[in-house]
């Protein structure tokens, strides 16, 4: 290779330098993936409990398919988050909360598809 | 190797956030320079990623010990070519002057050849996309020859003709550009 060349891919180097991501960009990366895999284990095991008493609940599995198949998952999971305080307040077992949280889920699903 | 997949959750997420703290800037570089414009590049990192996170174990597993950037690159490509399917669009100009504006451009005598760089970006977004992105991932990235092969779905060989051709084109175009000046 000539140093013409060289020099010239000095050069594209320079030009292409890496782009540093925005600063937020990292926390909030972090933020969507703690939701997602400390939702998941939270959901899990509500879920867990009360399907072993109740066959009904096994619908679950199919709502996550639903969201985890659109391109809003994070934001499934981010909203379906943010209100997990409250419907833990409201719900009187772990049974009412893992209902709760699977419509939450489902509506929330829905409404991501509706909006996409 | 498929001794190296974790065993349960816990590893795994724990290699994913490894993987993904090593790779924002690899990606988000990637996706920059394909878009053209920080919005849309932090919304194609943040669905690569997503994207990766759901496939990570397989991605593990298959993976035989070999690095995963050429597989995060891939997803970013495929979703790349997706956004602008779905869009019906093009990066309305090449590169917002990524690496004047973005990259670490401090020095005065990059400053001084500014006008060169920037013949340079616009150069690269008149590419064929292969030959584009081949040159992204190698000089923005610091790919080597297997790991772009990789990325590309291409054979060693293939891929350093591709990358050759590409910085011969780019050449030729801004030499043209510039009146036929050596640049």
């Amino acid at each position: 290779m000539s140093s013409g060349v060289t020099d010239f891919e000095a050069l594209v180097r320079e030009a292409l330098s890496p782009v540093e991501p925005p600063d937020d960009l990292l926390a909030r990366m972090e933020l969507t993936l703690v939701n997602l895999t400390e939702l998941a284990q939270d959901e899990l095991e509500a879920w867990e409990l009360s399907t072993m008493r109740d066959p009904r609940k096994w619908v679950r599995p199919a709502a996550a398919a639903v969201v985890g198949a659109s391109a809003g998952t994070a934001l499934v999971v981010l909203r379906v988050r943010s209100r997990h305080r409250a419907r833990k307040q409201q719900s009187s077992s772990l049974f009412d909360l893992a209902e709760r949280t699977l419509a939450d889920f489902a509506e929330e699903a829905r409404r991501v598809l509706r909006d996409s | 190797m498929a001794d190296d997949v974790p065993k349960n959750k816990v590893e795994l997420d724990a290699r994913f956030t490894e993987l993904y703290r090593r790779h924002l800037r690899d990606v988000y570089s990637y996706s920059y320079y394909r878009v053209g414009n920080h919005h849309d590049a932090e919304d194609l990192t943040e669905q690569t990623f997503l994207q990766a996170y759901r496939h990570f174990e397989r991605a593990l597993r298959e993976s035989n010990g070999r690095p995963l950037r050429p597989w995060l690159i891939r997803i970013a490509h495929n979703l790349a070519a997706n956004f602008y399917r779905d869009r019906s669009r093009k990066p309305e100009s090449a590169i917002e002057d990524a690496g004047l504006i973005s990259a670490p451009h401090t020095t005065e005598a990059l400053v001084e050849g500014r006008e060169e760089l920037k013949a340079i970006l616009e150069g690269v977004s008149q590419l064929p996309d292969d030959r584009r992105e081949a040159l992204i991932m190698r000089f923005a990235l610091g790919m080597d020859n297997r790991e772009i092969a990789r990325a590309l779905g291409r054979t060693d060989g293939a891929t350093k003709v591709l990358l050759h051709r590409a910085i011969r084109q780019l050449e030729t175009m801004v030499s043209a550009n510039a009146g036929g000046e050596p640049v």
